[in-house]
C-alpha cells in the first residue's frame, strides 16, 4: 500500500490508470478522499449516470451503433467520456483486450455491443462468471468457432485460446491432449444462418455435445463446457497468469515476487473476484512511484475530451482511433492489442490528429481574437486551457522557447504583433496535447 | 450449418487483419481467427500464436532509441556506400497468370476459357505459345530492352489456396506457418542498422509483413507526401516553429514512459524533416511524367525515386500494386485496369531512375500470392489457383525467362491449377546472393534445397 502523499498529482495518475483521466478539478476532489477513500470510490461506484451532452454525429443525428460503420467506436467512446463509473468502463476496455474479439470475424455490430455489455456487467465481478458468460457469448462463439465445434467435427479454436490467452498462458500447465479434450467438453453450441440477418438462434444443443468421458488436466469425467471453464479457473497455474496480466494493464513494470504472490493469494481467497485484486493494484506503491504508462489511444482521446468537457459530436474519432492504432471492436487478433507498443511514428501522428480534432472548434481566429504579446502569459493561458496538466521542465522550456521565438518573428510588422500571439496560442494548445506528459500518465 | 464461404470475403478480411496489425505495430499477424485451417498443411493456430514474437518484433521499432543515436544513424547510413535496392510490388489477391501471359498457342486454352480467352496481342518472344496482356505495354517495352525477366509459372508445390496462408508463405520466404519475420526483414536484421528505420520502408498505410524484422527498426509511410501535420489557424513562420518544437519536448527525461513518448516524438520530427522535400505542397518534381490516377501507387513510385535521388538510406522497399486481382467475377475489366496502371507506373519509375542515374542500383520484383484456376468459373471469373506469373525489372536483370510455361495439357496439377516451374524461394535465394551479395542460407530456411536461377547479369 502506498504510504506517500496522495495529492492531486497522485489522484490524477490514479484517474488515468483506473479510468480516462480527470475532468476539470476532479483530481483535486478525489485527492481529498485520501488513497483508501479514492480507491474505494472507484471500485465501489454508485449507479452509473452519464454526465454531459448526449452524443450525436456530425449532422446532429443520434448514433446508430448497431448499424452504422464506426458508430460502435464512438458510442463506446461516449461512455468513456460521460461515465460516472470510470473504472468499470476501463475494466470493460481491459476485458475487450483480454478476450479480444474482432468484428472482422464476427460481422455484427449488434453482437459485438452485446458482448461489450457483458464485459461491462462483469467489470469488477467474478472472473469465473465472466469466463462462463464469454464462453457462450454469440460474438465469441462466432469469432473462435465455438458454434462450429460439434461432437462429429470438433474445432479446437476456442479450447486452445481459452487456456493460452484467457486463463493459463502459452505452454503453461496444459498439453496438446488437454486442448483436444477441452474441445470435446466445449461441444454443443450451435447457431443457424439466416439469409437476411446472418448468424441467428445461438443455442446449446445436447445432440451436438460429446457426452463421453474426457481427461483434462489429469481429471476424468463427462465434462461439459461449464466444467471446462471451472477447470481452467481452478487450475493451479491460473492465479499467477491472471495477476500478471491484470497488473500489466495498470502498471508498466512487472510486480515483484512478494507482491505477485500476495495478489495470487488474495485472488484465490476471494474466490476469483476481480474487484479486490484491482483495488490492491490501485493502492500499490508501484503505481505511484513507478514510471508512467503510455495511454492507450482511446484513453488518450477520451481524456482530452473529458478535460475540455466536450461530448461526442463527430464520428471522426473512429478513423482517428484507427490511425492512432486502436479502433474499438477491431483488435488486431485474438491476442488483443500490444499494450507495450502504442507509440511509433505512424500512431504518434494519429494522436496529433486526434488532438487537432479535439481543438479545431476552439481554434482562435487571428483576425478577431486577442492574445497577449508575451510568451510567458501565452504559455500560462494554454496550460490553463488544458487545466494545468503537469508539464516537465524540458517541455515547459521547449514551449516557452517556441513562443518566445515566434513572437520575435513578429517584431517587424504590427499585423504580425496582433496575429502571431493568437496563432502561438493555438499552436501551444496543440503542442501541449501531444507532449510526452499528456501521452503517458 | 457452417458459415457461408466466400473467397473475396476471405481476402478482405485478410487485408483488414494485416492493416490492423501494422497499425498496432505488433509484428506479423497470427493466422486469421475464424478462418478454416488450410487443408493439408498441418497448420494449427497454435503454432502462430505460441511462437509469436509480437513483443520482440520491431515493426516500426526504435522506440527505445535516443534522438542522437537515431540522427547519427540516418546520417551515417546516408553517407555510407550506396546499397543495392530491392523494390517489392505485390499484386494482392492472386493475379491470373493465364491472362497476364495468355497461352493462346496452347490448344486447351480456349476450351478451359470459353468466355475469358484473350485473342491477339503481342507474342512473348521466349515462348511463342504465350501473348502479353494488352494492358502490359509498359512491361513489354522494358522487356524488349532486356530489362524484364519473366517467370511464367512461379510458385511452390502443393500451393495453398488461402490468400492469407499463401501470402504469408511468400512474405516469410518459406512454406512455414511459424515464421514471424519477413524474408526481407531477416535480411535487414543481418545487414541493417539499429538506428536507420528507413532501411526497410513500406510505402503503404501499414508495414508490409515481408519487411517485419526482429532486431532493427523499419518504417511504414503511406507515401512520402503523406506525413503531414496540421493545426488549424496556425500557419507560416509560426507553423514552422511549432513543427520544429515537436521533437524538443520531454527531451531525455528520467521516466521510462516519458522517455518512450519523447523518443517517438523525436523520431516523428526526424522523419517529418526528411520527408519535407516530398510533401505534395512542395510537389515531387522529377524528370518523368507518371500516370495520373486517384490511386496513390504512381505517386508513391515517383516519391520513391525522389527519395532515392535525395540519398535517403533506403534498402528494401515494399508497395502494394493498384487493382483488384481476386477476380472471381468480371475478370476482364478489373484485371485490365490493375495491370495497366501497375505496368505504366513501373515503366515511368524505370525511366525516372534511368534519368536520375540510379537505375543500376534498383531491382523491382513483382509477385502475387498465387495464380488462378486454369478453367474459368461461370461468372466471367476464375478461382484460386497455384503457380502464377512474376517479373523482375531493372537494368541489371538477365532478361531471360526463368522456368517455363508448363502447358495446359501436362502442366496442370490434380486440381486443375498451373504447376510451378520455378520456386519463389529459389528466386529469393538468388536475389539475396546475386543482388544483395549475402549467403541465402543465413536468411532462408532450407536455402540449400532450392535451385537458384541466374537473375542478375
Amino acid at each position: 500500500m502506498w504510504r506517500g502523499t496522495f495529492g492531486a498529482a497522485q489522484a490524477e495518475r490514479l484517474l488515468w490508470r483506473a479510468g480516462f483521466g480527470p475532468r476539470p478539478r476532479e483530481a483535486q476532489k478525489l485527492a481529498r478522499l485520501g488513497l483508501e477513500g479514492a480507491v474505494h470510490k472507484l471500485t465501489h461506484p454508485a449507479r452509473e449516470h452519464l454526465v454531459g451532452p448526449r452524443p450525436h454525429d456530425e449532422n446532429g443525428r443520434p448514433l446508430a451503433p448497431f448499424d452504422a460503420w464506426g458508430h460502435d467506436h464512438v458510442w463506446w467512446l461516449d461512455r468513456m467520456v460521460r461515465t460516472s463509473r470510470p473504472l468499470v468502463e476501463r475494466m470493460t476496455l481491459i476485458w475487450h483486450d483480454w478476450f479480444a474479439t474482432s468484428n472482422n470475424g464476427v460481422g455484427s455490430q449488434r453482437l459485438m455491443l452485446n458482448q461489450n455489455q457483458l464485459f461491462r456487467r462483469h467489470g469488477l465481478g467474478s472472473f469465473h462468471d465472466l469466463l462462463l458468460d464469454v464462453t457462450e457469448d454469440p460474438a465469441m462463439l462466432l469469432w473462435l468457432n465455438g458454434s462450429d465445434n460439434s461432437k462429429d467435427s470438433p474445432n479446437e479454436n476456442y479450447a486452445r485460446e481459452m487456456m493460452e490467452l484467457f486463463t493459463l498462458g502459452a505452454d503453461r500447465g496444459y498439453t496438446e491432449g488437454d486442448v483436444r479434450q477441452q474441445a470435446r467438453a466445449l461441444t454443443g453450441f450451435r447457431n443457424s444462418w439466416s439469409q437476411n440477418s446472418g448468424p441467428v438462434n445461438f443455442r446449446y444443443d445436447p445432440q451436438s455435445h460429446d457426452p463421453g468421458v474426457k481427461t483434462i488436466f489429469h481429471h476424468r469425467g463427462r465434462f461439459t463446457w461449464k466444467d471446462s471453464c471451472r477447470l481452467c479457473v481452478t487450475h493451479p497455474d491460473h492465479p499467477s497468469f491472471f495477476v500478471r496480466k491484470l497488473w500489466s494493464y495498470f502498471i508498466p513494470e512487472a510486480p515483484d515476487h512478494a507482491t505477485q504472490r500476495a495478489l495470487e493469494r488474495l485472488y484465490k481467497s476471494s474466490k476469483y473476484e476481480v474487484r479486490p485484486v484491482v483495488a490492491a493494484i490501485l493502492r500499490h506503491p508501484a503505481l505511484y512511484k513507478g514510471p508512467r504508462l503510455v495511454k492507450p489511444p482511446v484513453v488518450y482521446n477520451a481524456g482530452l475530451l473529458r478535460r475540455i468537457r466536450r461530448g461526442i459530436d463527430t464520428t471522426a474519432w473512429t478513423w482517428l482511433g484507427s490511425m492512432a492504432g486502436q479502433q474499438l471492436f477491431y483488435p488486431p487478433n485474438v491476442a488483443g492489442w500490444d499494450d507495450t507498443r502504442w507509440l511509433d511514428t505512424a500512431t504518434w501522428r494519429g494522436r496529433w490528429w486526434i488532438a487537432q480534432y479535439v481543438l479545431d472548434r476552439q481554434a482562435l481566429d487571428p483576425d478577431r481574437a486577442y492574445q497577449p504579446y508575451d510568451a510567458g502569459k501565452l504559455l500560462d493561458h494554454a496550460c490553463r486551457f488544458w487545466h494545468n496538466p503537469p508539464l516537465g521542465r524540458d517541455t515547459h522550456h521547449a514551449l516557452h522557447t517556441f513562443a518566445h521565438r515566434a513572437l520575435g518573428d513578429a517584431k517587424g510588422a504590427s499585423w504580425k504583433r496582433e496575429q502571431y500571439p493568437v496563432m502561438v496560442q493555438n499552436a501551444l494548445r496543440q503542442l501541449i496535447a501531444v507532449s510526452p506528459e499528456l501521452q503517458a500518465a | 450449418m457452417t458459415r457461408p464461404c466466400n473467397h473475396c470475403d476471405g481476402l478482405s478480411r485478410s487485408r483488414l487483419l494485416h492493416r490492423a496489425l501494422a497499425e498496432a505495430g505488433s509484428g506479423l499477424p497470427a493466422i486469421e481467427p475464424g478462418m478454416p485451417l488450410p487443408a493439408g498443411t498441418g497448420l494449427t493456430r497454435r503454432h502462430f500464436l505460441a511462437k509469436s514474437v509480437g513483443a520482440a518484433v520491431a515493426v516500426y521499432g526504435g522506440s527505445l532509441l535516443g534522438l542522437r543515436a537515431f540522427e547519427e544513424g540516418i546520417a551515417a547510413a546516408a553517407s555510407g556506400p550506396a546499397a543495392p535496392i530491392l523494390v517489392s510490388i505485390f499484386l494482392e489477391g492472386g493475379a491470373d497468370g493465364l491472362s497476364v501471359l495468355s497461352p493462346q498457342g496452347d490448344p486447351l486454352y480456349k476450351k478451359l476459357r470459353p468466355q475469358l480467352a484473350l485473342a491477339g496481342g503481342t507474342q512473348f518472344a521466349e515462348d511463342n505459345r504465350l501473348y502479353w496482356h494488352p494492358a502490359l505495354g509498359g512491361l513489354q517495352q522494358l522487356y524488349s530492352e532486356k530489362k524484364v525477366t519473366v517467370l511464367p509459372a512461379v510458385g511452390y508445390t502443393h500451393a495453398d489456396q488461402s490468400h492469407f496462408t499463401s501470402r504469408h508463405y511468400w512474405e516469410v520466404g518459406a512454406t512455414a506457418a511459424t515464421l514471424r519475420t519477413g524474408w526481407l526483414g531477416r535480411y535487414l536484421d543481418r545487414v541493417g542498422k539499429k538506428d536507420n528505420p528507413l532501411q526497410g520502408l513500406s510505402l503503404d498505410d501499414t508495414l508490409a509483413p515481408a519487411l517485419a524484422t526482429s532486431k532493427v527498426p523499419v518504417a511504414s509511410i503511406s507515401g512520402p507526401d503523406q506525413y503531414d501535420f496540421y493545426s488549424k489557424r496556425v500557419w507560416g513562420e509560426v507553423e514552422q516553429r511549432m513543427l520544429e518544437t515537436i521533437g524538443l519536448m520531454g527531451h531525455q527525461p528520467a521516466d521510462a514512459g516519458l522517455r518512450t513518448a519523447g523518443n517517438v516524438a523525436a523520431q516523428v520530427d526526424r522523419l517529418r524533416r526528411q520527408l519535407i522535400p516530398f510533401q505534395s505542397s512542395n510537389g515531387i518534381s522529377g524528370p518523368v511524367q507518371y500516370p495520373q490516377s486517384n490511386d496513390p501507387f504512381p505517386q508513391r513510385l515517383a516519391g520513391l525515386a525522389a527519395m532515392l535521388a535525395a540519398g535517403l538510406p533506403l534498402h528494401c522497399v515494399a508497395l502494394t500494386a493498384p487493382g483488384e486481382y481476386d477476380t472471381h467475377a468480371d475478370e476482364p475489366t478489373a484485371l485490365t485496369q490493375g495491370l495497366q496502371l501497375t505496368s505504366d507506373s513501373v515503366l515511368a519509375f524505370q525511366r525516372d531512375l534511368e534519368a536520375r542515374g540510379l537505375a543500376d542500383r534498383v531491382l523491382v520484383h513483382i509477385w502475387s500470392e498465387f495464380g488462378r484456376r486454369a478453367a474459368e468459373n461461370g461468372d466471367s471469373g476464375t478461382d484460386h489457383g497455384a503457380a502464377g506469373v512474376g517479373f523482375l525489372v531493372g537494368t541489371r536483370v538477365t532478361g531471360k525467362m526463368v522456368g517455363e510455361f508448363p502447358g495446359l495439357q501436362k502442366g496442370l496439377d490434380g486440381d486443375g491449377n498451373v504447376s510451378a516451374t520455378s520456386d519463389f524461394r529459389g528466386v529469393y535465394a538468388s536475389l539475396l546472393e546475386q543482388w544483395f551479395g549475402v549467403d541465402a542460407a543465413a536468411v532462408l530456411p532450407k536455402a540449400a534445397s532450392f535451385t537458384r536461377p541466374k537473375l542478375v547479369a
